[in-house]
Protein backbone atom coordinates (compact mmCIF):
# COMPACT_ATOMS: atom_id res chain seq x y z
CA UNK A 1 0.00 0.00 0.00
CA UNK A 2 1.26 3.53 -1.18
CA UNK A 3 2.97 5.70 2.16
CA UNK A 4 0.31 8.76 1.61
CA UNK A 5 -2.36 6.48 1.52
CA UNK A 6 -5.69 8.70 2.39
CA UNK A 7 -7.09 7.99 5.80
CA UNK A 8 -10.15 5.60 4.84
CA UNK A 9 -12.38 7.27 7.08
CA UNK A 10 -16.50 6.98 7.19
CA UNK A 11 -18.02 8.21 4.32
CA UNK A 12 -18.39 12.33 4.89
CA UNK A 13 -21.13 13.58 3.58
CA UNK A 14 -19.50 15.76 1.14
CA UNK A 15 -21.45 19.51 2.23
CA UNK A 16 -20.58 22.50 0.55
CA UNK A 17 -18.68 24.85 2.92
CA UNK A 18 -17.62 21.81 5.31
CA UNK A 19 -13.89 22.14 5.92
CA UNK A 20 -11.81 20.41 3.08
CA UNK A 21 -10.59 17.45 4.64
CA UNK A 22 -9.27 15.38 1.93
CA UNK A 23 -7.72 17.98 0.01
CA UNK A 24 -5.59 19.61 3.10
CA UNK A 25 -2.41 19.64 2.00
CA UNK A 26 0.33 18.11 4.31
CA UNK A 27 -1.95 17.30 6.79
CA UNK A 28 -2.71 13.48 6.08
CA UNK A 29 -0.89 12.57 9.00
CA UNK A 30 -3.89 13.14 11.79
CA UNK A 31 -7.44 12.97 12.48
CA UNK A 32 -7.91 15.46 14.91
CA UNK A 33 -10.69 17.32 12.72
CA UNK A 34 -11.23 21.17 12.99
CA UNK A 35 -15.03 20.95 12.72
CA UNK A 36 -15.81 24.24 14.14
CA UNK A 37 -16.22 23.80 18.19
CA UNK A 38 -13.28 24.03 19.51
CA UNK A 39 -9.48 24.31 18.28
CA UNK A 40 -7.01 21.91 18.92
CA UNK A 41 -3.27 23.69 18.89
CA UNK A 42 -1.92 20.51 20.62
CA UNK A 43 0.81 18.71 19.20
CA UNK A 44 -0.33 15.99 16.71
CA UNK A 45 1.67 12.54 17.44
CA UNK A 46 0.48 10.89 13.94
CA UNK A 47 0.47 7.56 12.74
CA UNK A 48 3.83 6.32 14.67
CA UNK A 49 1.98 7.41 18.06
CA UNK A 50 -0.81 5.22 17.10
CA UNK A 51 1.07 2.32 16.45
CA UNK A 52 3.04 2.47 19.27
CA UNK A 53 0.04 2.91 21.81
CA UNK A 54 -1.55 -0.32 19.93
CA UNK A 55 1.36 -2.07 20.06
CA UNK A 56 1.49 -0.62 24.52
CA UNK A 57 -2.12 -1.99 24.91
CA UNK A 58 -1.43 -5.19 23.01
CA UNK A 59 1.24 -5.89 25.70
CA UNK A 60 -0.72 -4.58 28.72
CA UNK A 61 -4.03 -6.28 27.73
CA UNK A 62 -2.08 -9.88 27.19
CA UNK A 63 -0.64 -9.49 30.84
CA UNK A 64 -4.53 -8.27 31.75
CA UNK A 65 -3.49 -5.18 32.90
CA UNK A 66 -6.19 -2.54 32.63
CA UNK A 67 -8.82 -5.68 31.91
CA UNK A 68 -10.90 -6.80 34.90
CA UNK A 69 -9.26 -9.13 37.21
CA UNK A 70 -10.62 -12.30 36.10
CA UNK A 71 -8.61 -11.57 32.83
CA UNK A 72 -5.88 -11.24 34.58
CA UNK A 73 -6.13 -15.25 36.67
CA UNK A 74 -5.42 -17.21 33.41
CA UNK A 75 -1.99 -15.18 32.29
CA UNK A 76 -0.85 -14.87 35.15
CA UNK A 77 -1.39 -18.51 36.21
CA UNK A 78 0.30 -19.40 33.84
CA UNK A 79 3.08 -17.24 34.00
CA UNK A 80 3.27 -18.92 37.69
CA UNK A 81 3.00 -22.17 36.68
CA UNK A 82 6.15 -21.23 34.62
CA UNK A 83 8.53 -19.71 37.05
CA UNK A 84 8.20 -22.87 40.19
CA UNK A 85 10.05 -25.21 38.26
CA UNK A 86 13.29 -22.75 37.94
CA UNK A 87 12.58 -22.82 41.67
CA UNK A 88 12.40 -26.78 41.92
CA UNK A 89 15.46 -26.56 39.73
CA UNK A 90 17.39 -24.18 41.37
CA UNK A 91 17.03 -26.23 45.05
CA UNK A 92 17.63 -29.86 43.79
CA UNK A 93 20.80 -28.11 42.33
CA UNK A 94 21.33 -27.18 45.83
CA UNK A 95 20.44 -30.58 47.32
CA UNK A 96 22.23 -33.04 44.69
CA UNK A 97 25.60 -30.34 44.49
CA UNK A 98 25.22 -31.35 40.77
CA UNK A 99 27.79 -29.27 38.60
CA UNK A 100 24.99 -28.64 35.95
CA UNK A 101 21.18 -27.78 36.17
CA UNK A 102 19.24 -31.06 35.45
CA UNK A 103 17.42 -29.24 32.14
CA UNK A 104 19.52 -27.05 30.31
CA UNK A 105 18.31 -23.25 28.74
CA UNK A 106 17.20 -24.36 25.89
CA UNK A 107 15.87 -27.60 26.84
CA UNK A 108 13.57 -25.24 29.05
CA UNK A 109 10.71 -24.07 26.45
CA UNK A 110 10.21 -27.73 25.42
CA UNK A 111 10.01 -28.80 28.31
CA UNK A 112 7.37 -26.66 29.76
CA UNK A 113 5.58 -26.81 25.86
CA UNK A 114 2.12 -27.18 26.85
CA UNK A 115 2.11 -24.35 29.24
CA UNK A 116 3.46 -21.87 26.54
CA UNK A 117 0.92 -23.25 24.48
CA UNK A 118 -1.50 -22.64 26.72
CA UNK A 119 0.01 -19.01 27.59
CA UNK A 120 0.04 -18.06 23.57
CA UNK A 121 -3.47 -19.54 23.03
CA UNK A 122 -5.40 -17.27 25.68
CA UNK A 123 -2.93 -14.59 24.77
CA UNK A 124 -3.55 -14.40 20.69
CA UNK A 125 -7.31 -14.31 20.27
CA UNK A 126 -7.54 -11.29 22.65
CA UNK A 127 -4.99 -9.55 20.89
CA UNK A 128 -7.62 -9.70 17.36
CA UNK A 129 -10.12 -11.58 17.83
CA UNK A 130 -11.94 -9.38 19.43
CA UNK A 131 -11.65 -6.21 17.39
CA UNK A 132 -13.17 -8.58 14.78
CA UNK A 133 -15.86 -9.68 16.27
CA UNK A 134 -17.21 -6.38 17.76
CA UNK A 135 -16.48 -4.89 14.30
CA UNK A 136 -14.04 -2.15 15.42
CA UNK A 137 -11.55 -2.44 12.59
CA UNK A 138 -12.90 0.18 11.03
CA UNK A 139 -12.69 2.73 13.76
CA UNK A 140 -8.74 1.64 13.86
CA UNK A 141 -8.15 2.05 10.35
CA UNK A 142 -9.96 5.78 9.80
CA UNK A 143 -7.07 6.64 12.03
CA UNK A 144 -3.73 7.32 10.05
CA UNK A 145 -2.33 3.87 10.53
CA UNK A 146 -2.43 1.55 7.18
CA UNK A 147 -3.33 -1.81 7.34
CA UNK A 148 -0.33 -3.67 7.84
CA UNK A 149 1.02 -1.48 10.92
CA UNK A 150 -2.53 -2.60 12.44
CA UNK A 151 -1.24 -6.42 11.72
CA UNK A 152 2.55 -5.62 12.97
CA UNK A 153 1.89 -4.20 16.10
CA UNK A 154 -0.08 -7.00 16.79
CA UNK A 155 2.55 -9.26 16.26
CA UNK A 156 5.02 -7.22 17.78
CA UNK A 157 3.05 -6.81 21.03
CA UNK A 158 2.10 -10.87 21.36
CA UNK A 159 5.92 -11.56 20.42
CA UNK A 160 7.17 -9.37 22.92
CA UNK A 161 4.77 -10.42 25.42
CA UNK A 162 5.75 -14.32 25.09
CA UNK A 163 9.39 -13.50 24.70
CA UNK A 164 9.19 -11.61 28.14
CA UNK A 165 7.47 -14.60 30.17
CA UNK A 166 9.87 -16.81 29.00
CA UNK A 167 12.98 -14.90 29.02
CA UNK A 168 12.09 -13.83 33.19
CA UNK A 169 11.72 -17.75 33.24
CA UNK A 170 15.14 -18.32 31.49
CA UNK A 171 16.44 -15.76 34.10
CA UNK A 172 14.92 -17.06 36.95
CA UNK A 173 17.09 -20.15 36.01
CA UNK A 174 19.85 -18.53 35.52
CA UNK A 175 19.69 -16.80 39.17
CA UNK A 176 18.99 -20.31 40.39
CA UNK A 177 22.09 -22.11 39.23
CA UNK A 178 24.27 -18.56 40.30
CA UNK A 179 22.63 -19.18 43.76
CA UNK A 180 23.82 -22.39 43.62
CA UNK A 181 27.22 -21.32 43.09
CA UNK A 182 27.61 -22.65 39.34
CA UNK A 183 30.27 -21.66 37.51
CA UNK A 184 29.41 -17.88 36.42
CA UNK A 185 30.75 -17.75 32.93
CA UNK A 186 29.10 -21.04 32.26
CA UNK A 187 26.12 -20.36 33.28
CA UNK A 188 26.29 -16.90 31.46
CA UNK A 189 26.86 -18.12 27.99
CA UNK A 190 23.81 -21.04 28.64
CA UNK A 191 21.54 -18.19 29.60
CA UNK A 192 22.14 -16.08 26.49
CA UNK A 193 21.99 -18.90 24.08
CA UNK A 194 18.41 -19.31 26.03
CA UNK A 195 17.17 -15.86 25.63
CA UNK A 196 17.99 -16.23 22.44
CA UNK A 197 15.98 -19.24 21.38
CA UNK A 198 13.25 -18.33 23.31
CA UNK A 199 13.13 -15.02 20.86
CA UNK A 200 13.28 -17.19 17.90
CA UNK A 201 10.55 -19.54 19.52
CA UNK A 202 8.47 -16.18 20.52
CA UNK A 203 8.58 -15.15 17.06
CA UNK A 204 7.44 -18.02 15.40
CA UNK A 205 4.67 -19.08 17.74
CA UNK A 206 3.34 -15.56 17.74
CA UNK A 207 3.23 -15.62 13.72
CA UNK A 208 1.32 -18.89 13.51
CA UNK A 209 -0.92 -18.42 16.50
CA UNK A 210 -2.33 -14.76 15.43
CA UNK A 211 -2.62 -16.19 11.96
CA UNK A 212 -5.13 -18.73 13.36
CA UNK A 213 -7.20 -16.27 15.73
CA UNK A 214 -7.32 -13.81 13.14
CA UNK A 215 -9.28 -16.37 10.99
CA UNK A 216 -12.05 -17.13 14.37
CA UNK A 217 -13.39 -13.93 15.38
CA UNK A 218 -15.02 -16.27 18.33
CA UNK A 219 -12.42 -16.60 20.96
CA UNK A 220 -13.32 -19.49 22.40
CA UNK A 221 -12.80 -22.03 18.94
CA UNK A 222 -9.74 -19.57 18.61
CA UNK A 223 -8.07 -20.80 22.06
CA UNK A 224 -9.31 -24.48 21.17
CA UNK A 225 -8.37 -24.20 17.40
CA UNK A 226 -4.24 -22.78 18.35
CA UNK A 227 -3.92 -25.52 21.30
CA UNK A 228 -5.45 -28.03 19.37
CA UNK A 229 -3.21 -27.05 16.02
CA UNK A 230 0.09 -26.23 18.13
CA UNK A 231 -0.16 -29.73 20.25
CA UNK A 232 -1.36 -32.22 17.38
CA UNK A 233 1.38 -31.30 15.78
CA UNK A 234 3.81 -31.81 17.92
CA UNK A 235 2.25 -35.08 18.73
CA UNK A 236 2.38 -36.07 14.59
CA UNK A 237 6.12 -34.90 14.12
CA UNK A 238 7.04 -37.16 16.71
CA UNK A 239 5.36 -40.58 15.78
CA UNK A 240 6.43 -39.84 11.79
CA UNK A 241 10.18 -39.07 13.16
CA UNK A 242 9.49 -42.45 14.98
CA UNK A 243 7.83 -43.98 11.90
CA UNK A 244 10.60 -42.66 9.57
CA UNK A 245 13.84 -43.72 11.91
CA UNK A 246 12.13 -47.34 11.78
CA UNK A 247 11.71 -47.21 7.56
CA UNK A 248 15.51 -46.56 7.92
CA UNK A 249 15.38 -42.91 6.36
CA UNK A 250 17.23 -41.36 8.94
CA UNK A 251 17.87 -37.90 7.01
CA UNK A 252 14.28 -37.44 6.64
CA UNK A 253 13.97 -38.27 10.39
CA UNK A 254 16.28 -36.00 11.56
CA UNK A 255 14.70 -33.08 9.04
CA UNK A 256 10.98 -33.61 9.96
CA UNK A 257 11.13 -31.61 13.57
CA UNK A 258 11.37 -28.89 11.28
CA UNK A 259 7.83 -29.18 11.28
CA UNK A 260 7.16 -28.54 14.95
CA UNK A 261 8.27 -25.05 15.91
CA UNK A 262 9.23 -26.33 19.26
CA UNK A 263 11.58 -29.00 17.92
CA UNK A 264 12.06 -26.28 15.41
CA UNK A 265 13.40 -24.31 17.74
CA UNK A 266 15.17 -26.37 19.34
CA UNK A 267 17.13 -27.43 16.45
CA UNK A 268 18.60 -24.52 15.74
CA UNK A 269 19.98 -23.61 19.14
CA UNK A 270 21.86 -27.19 18.79
CA UNK A 271 23.23 -26.44 15.72
CA UNK A 272 24.11 -22.95 16.42
CA UNK A 273 24.86 -22.94 19.73
CA UNK A 274 25.71 -26.77 20.20
CA UNK A 275 23.58 -27.30 23.30
CA UNK A 276 22.27 -30.86 24.14
CA UNK A 277 19.11 -31.30 22.09
CA UNK A 278 15.65 -31.94 24.29
CA UNK A 279 14.79 -35.42 24.56
CA UNK A 280 17.37 -37.10 22.34
CA UNK A 281 16.24 -35.66 19.39
CA UNK A 282 18.47 -35.77 16.53
CA UNK A 283 18.68 -32.95 14.16
CA UNK A 284 20.66 -32.90 10.58
CA UNK A 285 24.10 -32.32 11.03
CA UNK A 286 26.36 -29.51 10.02
CA UNK A 287 25.65 -26.66 8.06
CA UNK A 288 23.05 -27.73 6.02
CA UNK A 289 20.64 -28.62 8.67
CA UNK A 290 21.15 -24.90 10.54
CA UNK A 291 20.20 -23.40 7.45
CA UNK A 292 17.13 -25.41 6.17
CA UNK A 293 16.00 -24.85 10.54
CA UNK A 294 16.98 -21.03 10.15
CA UNK A 295 15.12 -20.85 6.79
CA UNK A 296 11.85 -22.92 7.89
CA UNK A 297 11.52 -20.49 10.79
CA UNK A 298 11.86 -17.70 8.93
CA UNK A 299 9.74 -18.73 6.36
CA UNK A 300 6.94 -19.22 8.71
CA UNK A 301 7.20 -16.09 10.66
CA UNK A 302 7.22 -14.08 7.02
CA UNK A 303 4.64 -16.36 5.59
CA UNK A 304 2.40 -15.11 8.79
CA UNK A 305 2.96 -11.99 8.72
CA UNK A 306 2.21 -11.59 4.70
CA UNK A 307 -0.91 -13.92 5.69
CA UNK A 308 -1.80 -11.51 8.14
CA UNK A 309 -1.52 -8.16 7.22
CA UNK A 310 -3.81 -9.74 3.77
CA UNK A 311 -6.66 -10.50 6.26
CA UNK A 312 -6.72 -7.24 7.02
CA UNK A 313 -6.47 -5.79 3.39
CA UNK A 314 -10.00 -6.98 3.33
CA UNK A 315 -12.18 -5.19 5.29
CA UNK A 316 -12.22 -5.26 9.12
CA UNK A 317 -15.85 -7.06 9.09
CA UNK A 318 -16.22 -10.66 10.73
CA UNK B 1 -34.17 -34.34 27.07
CA UNK B 2 -35.25 -31.91 24.32
CA UNK B 3 -35.23 -32.53 20.87
CA UNK B 4 -35.20 -28.98 19.71
CA UNK B 5 -32.23 -28.17 22.16
CA UNK B 6 -30.78 -30.89 20.81
CA UNK B 7 -31.10 -30.01 17.00
CA UNK B 8 -29.95 -26.43 17.49
CA UNK B 9 -27.02 -27.81 19.72
CA UNK B 10 -25.88 -30.00 17.08
CA UNK B 11 -26.19 -27.14 14.37
CA UNK B 12 -24.23 -25.06 16.81
CA UNK B 13 -21.56 -27.47 17.09
CA UNK B 14 -21.39 -28.77 12.87
CA UNK B 15 -21.75 -25.61 11.44
CA UNK B 16 -19.08 -23.41 10.34
CA UNK B 17 -15.21 -23.65 11.42
CA UNK B 18 -15.18 -25.99 14.33
CA UNK B 19 -16.44 -29.02 12.06
CA UNK B 20 -13.07 -28.42 10.07
CA UNK B 21 -11.32 -29.27 13.03
CA UNK B 22 -14.02 -31.96 14.13
CA UNK B 23 -13.19 -33.79 10.99
CA UNK B 24 -9.24 -32.68 9.84
CA UNK B 25 -8.19 -34.25 13.53
CA UNK B 26 -9.61 -37.61 12.92
CA UNK B 27 -8.57 -37.74 9.35
CA UNK B 28 -5.00 -36.69 10.41
CA UNK B 29 -5.29 -40.23 13.24
CA UNK B 30 -5.96 -42.32 10.67
CA UNK B 31 -3.29 -41.15 7.73
CA UNK B 32 -1.10 -41.61 11.34
CA UNK B 33 -2.05 -45.26 11.90
CA UNK B 34 -2.16 -45.96 8.13
CA UNK B 35 1.20 -44.69 8.00
CA UNK B 36 2.49 -46.75 11.43
CA UNK B 37 0.63 -49.72 9.58
CA UNK B 38 2.80 -49.18 6.47
CA UNK B 39 5.93 -48.59 8.53
CA UNK B 40 5.75 -51.73 11.00
CA UNK B 41 3.78 -54.08 8.88
CA UNK B 42 1.29 -54.44 11.94
CA UNK B 43 3.28 -54.59 14.71
CA UNK B 44 1.00 -55.16 17.83
CA UNK B 45 3.42 -52.70 20.21
CA UNK B 46 3.94 -49.77 17.87
CA UNK B 47 -0.51 -50.27 17.39
CA UNK B 48 -0.64 -49.88 20.83
CA UNK B 49 1.85 -46.95 21.60
CA UNK B 50 -0.39 -45.01 18.51
CA UNK B 51 -3.47 -45.98 20.43
CA UNK B 52 -2.47 -45.79 24.18
CA UNK B 53 -0.38 -42.55 23.84
CA UNK B 54 -1.07 -40.45 21.08
CA UNK B 55 -4.96 -41.05 20.36
CA UNK B 56 -5.98 -41.90 23.95
CA UNK B 57 -3.75 -39.13 25.47
CA UNK B 58 -3.78 -36.69 23.30
CA UNK B 59 -5.87 -37.13 20.82
CA UNK B 60 -9.45 -37.84 22.58
CA UNK B 61 -9.11 -35.18 25.29
CA UNK B 62 -8.70 -32.52 22.81
CA UNK B 63 -11.64 -33.78 20.39
CA UNK B 64 -14.29 -34.22 23.89
CA UNK B 65 -12.17 -30.55 24.80
CA UNK B 66 -13.62 -29.14 21.75
CA UNK B 67 -17.08 -30.80 21.24
CA UNK B 68 -17.83 -30.33 25.08
CA UNK B 69 -16.84 -26.61 25.05
CA UNK B 70 -18.64 -26.24 21.38
CA UNK B 71 -22.17 -27.26 22.58
CA UNK B 72 -22.10 -24.74 25.35
CA UNK B 73 -19.07 -22.51 26.13
CA UNK B 74 -20.12 -20.77 22.34
CA UNK B 75 -23.36 -19.89 24.00
CA UNK B 76 -22.32 -18.58 26.38
CA UNK B 77 -19.35 -16.46 25.36
CA UNK B 78 -21.35 -14.98 22.76
CA UNK B 79 -24.84 -14.29 25.23
CA UNK B 80 -27.12 -16.12 23.42
CA UNK B 81 -27.46 -18.96 25.80
CA UNK B 82 -30.54 -16.25 27.02
CA UNK B 83 -32.68 -17.02 24.67
CA UNK B 84 -32.54 -20.27 25.21
CA UNK B 85 -32.65 -20.16 29.07
CA UNK B 86 -35.56 -17.59 29.07
CA UNK B 87 -37.46 -20.27 27.54
CA UNK B 88 -39.78 -22.69 29.84
CA UNK B 89 -37.29 -25.49 29.68
CA UNK B 90 -35.46 -26.72 33.12
CA UNK B 91 -32.23 -26.41 33.35
CA UNK B 92 -31.82 -29.79 34.10
CA UNK B 93 -33.21 -30.61 30.46
CA UNK B 94 -30.76 -28.21 28.87
CA UNK B 95 -27.54 -29.42 30.28
CA UNK B 96 -28.66 -33.35 29.80
CA UNK B 97 -30.03 -32.53 25.75
CA UNK B 98 -26.12 -30.90 25.49
CA UNK B 99 -24.63 -33.86 26.97
CA UNK B 100 -26.26 -36.27 24.99
CA UNK B 101 -25.35 -34.36 22.13
CA UNK B 102 -21.98 -33.85 23.06
CA UNK B 103 -21.75 -37.50 23.70
CA UNK B 104 -22.83 -38.93 20.76
CA UNK B 105 -20.42 -36.17 18.59
CA UNK B 106 -17.70 -37.71 21.20
CA UNK B 107 -18.44 -41.20 19.92
CA UNK B 108 -18.81 -40.58 16.02
CA UNK B 109 -15.73 -38.41 15.72
CA UNK B 110 -13.39 -39.47 18.78
CA UNK B 111 -14.42 -42.99 19.52
CA UNK B 112 -14.90 -44.68 16.86
CA UNK B 113 -11.61 -42.92 14.52
CA UNK B 114 -9.76 -44.36 18.00
CA UNK B 115 -11.27 -47.73 17.03
CA UNK B 116 -10.05 -47.57 13.48
CA UNK B 117 -6.80 -46.09 14.37
CA UNK B 118 -6.13 -49.71 16.47
CA UNK B 119 -7.69 -51.36 13.48
CA UNK B 120 -5.86 -49.91 10.11
CA UNK B 121 -2.40 -49.63 12.49
CA UNK B 122 -2.63 -53.81 13.66
CA UNK B 123 -4.75 -56.04 15.79
CA UNK B 124 -4.94 -59.25 17.98
CA UNK B 125 -8.23 -60.71 16.17
CA UNK B 126 -10.29 -57.90 17.85
CA UNK B 127 -9.11 -57.56 21.05
CA UNK B 128 -7.49 -54.52 21.31
CA UNK B 129 -10.01 -52.79 19.25
CA UNK B 130 -12.69 -53.33 21.64
CA UNK B 131 -10.27 -53.01 24.28
CA UNK B 132 -9.82 -49.28 22.99
CA UNK B 133 -13.42 -48.89 22.56
CA UNK B 134 -14.47 -49.88 25.99
CA UNK B 135 -11.93 -47.46 27.46
CA UNK B 136 -12.44 -44.72 25.02
CA UNK B 137 -16.18 -44.64 25.37
CA UNK B 138 -15.56 -44.40 28.86
CA UNK B 139 -12.89 -41.69 28.93
CA UNK B 140 -15.02 -39.61 26.35
CA UNK B 141 -17.90 -39.78 28.66
CA UNK B 142 -15.78 -38.25 31.53
CA UNK B 143 -14.23 -35.82 29.43
CA UNK B 144 -17.01 -34.40 27.56
CA UNK B 145 -19.30 -34.37 31.11
CA UNK B 146 -16.24 -32.31 33.14
CA UNK B 147 -15.83 -30.53 29.82
CA UNK B 148 -19.51 -29.08 29.54
CA UNK B 149 -18.95 -28.21 33.70
CA UNK B 150 -16.37 -26.42 33.01
CA UNK B 151 -17.31 -24.50 29.90
CA UNK B 152 -20.34 -23.51 32.37
CA UNK B 153 -18.46 -22.65 35.43
CA UNK B 154 -15.24 -20.78 33.83
CA UNK B 155 -15.17 -19.13 30.65
CA UNK B 156 -11.54 -20.51 30.32
CA UNK B 157 -12.48 -23.66 30.26
CA UNK B 158 -10.35 -24.84 27.15
CA UNK B 159 -7.23 -23.69 29.18
CA UNK B 160 -8.15 -25.06 32.73
CA UNK B 161 -9.55 -28.36 31.01
CA UNK B 162 -6.09 -28.98 29.03
CA UNK B 163 -4.57 -27.85 31.95
CA UNK B 164 -5.94 -30.97 33.64
CA UNK B 165 -6.09 -33.46 30.56
CA UNK B 166 -2.70 -32.72 29.68
CA UNK B 167 -0.82 -31.09 32.46
CA UNK B 168 -1.97 -33.16 35.08
CA UNK B 169 -1.52 -36.49 34.72
CA UNK B 170 1.87 -36.48 32.60
CA UNK B 171 3.90 -33.67 34.61
CA UNK B 172 2.43 -33.65 38.32
CA UNK B 173 2.00 -37.63 38.04
CA UNK B 174 5.95 -37.75 37.42
CA UNK B 175 6.49 -36.17 40.52
CA UNK B 176 3.49 -37.18 43.00
CA UNK B 177 2.00 -40.73 41.97
CA UNK B 178 -0.76 -40.60 44.06
CA UNK B 179 -2.01 -37.87 41.12
CA UNK B 180 -2.26 -40.73 39.02
CA UNK B 181 -5.15 -41.94 40.39
CA UNK B 182 -6.86 -39.23 39.70
CA UNK B 183 -7.08 -38.99 35.89
CA UNK B 184 -9.77 -39.78 34.00
CA UNK B 185 -7.30 -41.70 31.58
CA UNK B 186 -6.10 -44.21 34.18
CA UNK B 187 -9.79 -45.12 35.10
CA UNK B 188 -10.40 -45.69 31.63
CA UNK B 189 -7.35 -47.58 30.68
CA UNK B 190 -8.67 -49.82 33.76
CA UNK B 191 -11.22 -51.25 31.45
CA UNK B 192 -8.76 -51.80 28.69
CA UNK B 193 -6.41 -53.82 31.16
CA UNK B 194 -9.15 -55.99 32.14
CA UNK B 195 -10.48 -56.77 28.88
CA UNK B 196 -6.76 -57.19 27.49
CA UNK B 197 -6.34 -59.59 30.38
CA UNK B 198 -3.23 -61.30 30.74
CA UNK B 199 -1.54 -59.67 27.36
CA UNK B 200 -2.32 -55.74 29.02
CA UNK B 201 1.26 -56.23 30.73
CA UNK B 202 3.09 -57.42 27.46
CA UNK B 203 1.29 -54.37 25.56
CA UNK B 204 2.01 -51.98 28.37
CA UNK B 205 -1.75 -51.30 28.68
CA UNK B 206 -1.82 -50.78 32.47
CA UNK B 207 -3.67 -48.67 34.90
CA UNK B 208 -2.72 -47.13 37.93
CA UNK B 209 -6.44 -47.77 39.73
CA UNK B 210 -8.25 -51.15 39.40
CA UNK B 211 -11.48 -52.05 37.56
CA UNK B 212 -14.13 -51.21 40.65
CA UNK B 213 -12.55 -47.88 41.93
CA UNK B 214 -11.82 -46.85 38.06
CA UNK B 215 -15.97 -47.19 37.72
CA UNK B 216 -16.61 -45.79 40.45
CA UNK B 217 -14.84 -42.72 39.77
CA UNK B 218 -15.71 -42.40 36.65
CA UNK B 219 -19.33 -42.22 37.88
CA UNK B 220 -18.42 -40.05 40.21
CA UNK B 221 -16.85 -37.71 38.32
CA UNK B 222 -19.50 -37.56 35.69
CA UNK B 223 -22.32 -37.46 38.25
CA UNK B 224 -20.29 -34.51 39.60
CA UNK B 225 -19.96 -32.52 36.81
CA UNK B 226 -23.75 -32.85 35.39
CA UNK B 227 -25.11 -31.53 39.04
CA UNK B 228 -22.27 -29.12 39.23
CA UNK B 229 -23.44 -28.12 35.40
CA UNK B 230 -27.07 -27.66 36.15
CA UNK B 231 -26.84 -26.21 39.54
CA UNK B 232 -24.34 -23.32 37.96
CA UNK B 233 -26.74 -23.23 34.75
CA UNK B 234 -29.33 -22.20 37.08
CA UNK B 235 -27.66 -19.33 38.44
CA UNK B 236 -25.67 -18.08 35.40
CA UNK B 237 -24.20 -14.83 35.48
CA UNK B 238 -23.18 -13.46 32.25
CA UNK B 239 -20.48 -10.95 31.68
CA UNK B 240 -19.66 -8.75 28.89
CA UNK B 241 -17.79 -10.62 26.28
CA UNK B 242 -14.12 -9.50 27.27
Amino acid sequence: MPGTEPVPGPPEPAAPGAPALAGAPARADDVIHDIGFRHYDGTRNGRGWVVRSLLVETVRGVFGLGRPARSKVMPWALIGILLVPPVIIALSILLTHSTEPPISYTQYPGAMQLVVVLFVAGAAPYCVSRDLRHGVMPLYLSRPMRRSDYALAKFAGLAISLFAVLALSETLLLVGALLAKLSVGHQLAGWAGGVLTVAVLALVLSGISLVVAAFTPRRGLGVAAIVTGLLMVSGIVQMLVAIADQKGYATLASYLPALNPFSLVDGIAVRLLGVAPTDNATYPAGAPGLLVFTAVAIVTVGASLAVLVRRYRKGGGV
Amino acid sequence: MNRVVMQLTVRGLLGRRRAVLLVLLPVVLLALAGLVRWASGGNLQNSVNLANGFALGTFLPLMCLLIGTGVIGTEIDDGSIVYLLAKPVPRRTIVWSKLAVAWGAAVVFAVLPLVATVEIAGDDGARLGWAFAAAGALAALAYTAIFVALSVVTRNAVIIGLLYALLWETVLGGYVPGVRDVSVRQWALAAAERILGDQAAAWNVTSAVGLTPALVLLAVAMTGAVVLAVRRLQTLRLTTAD
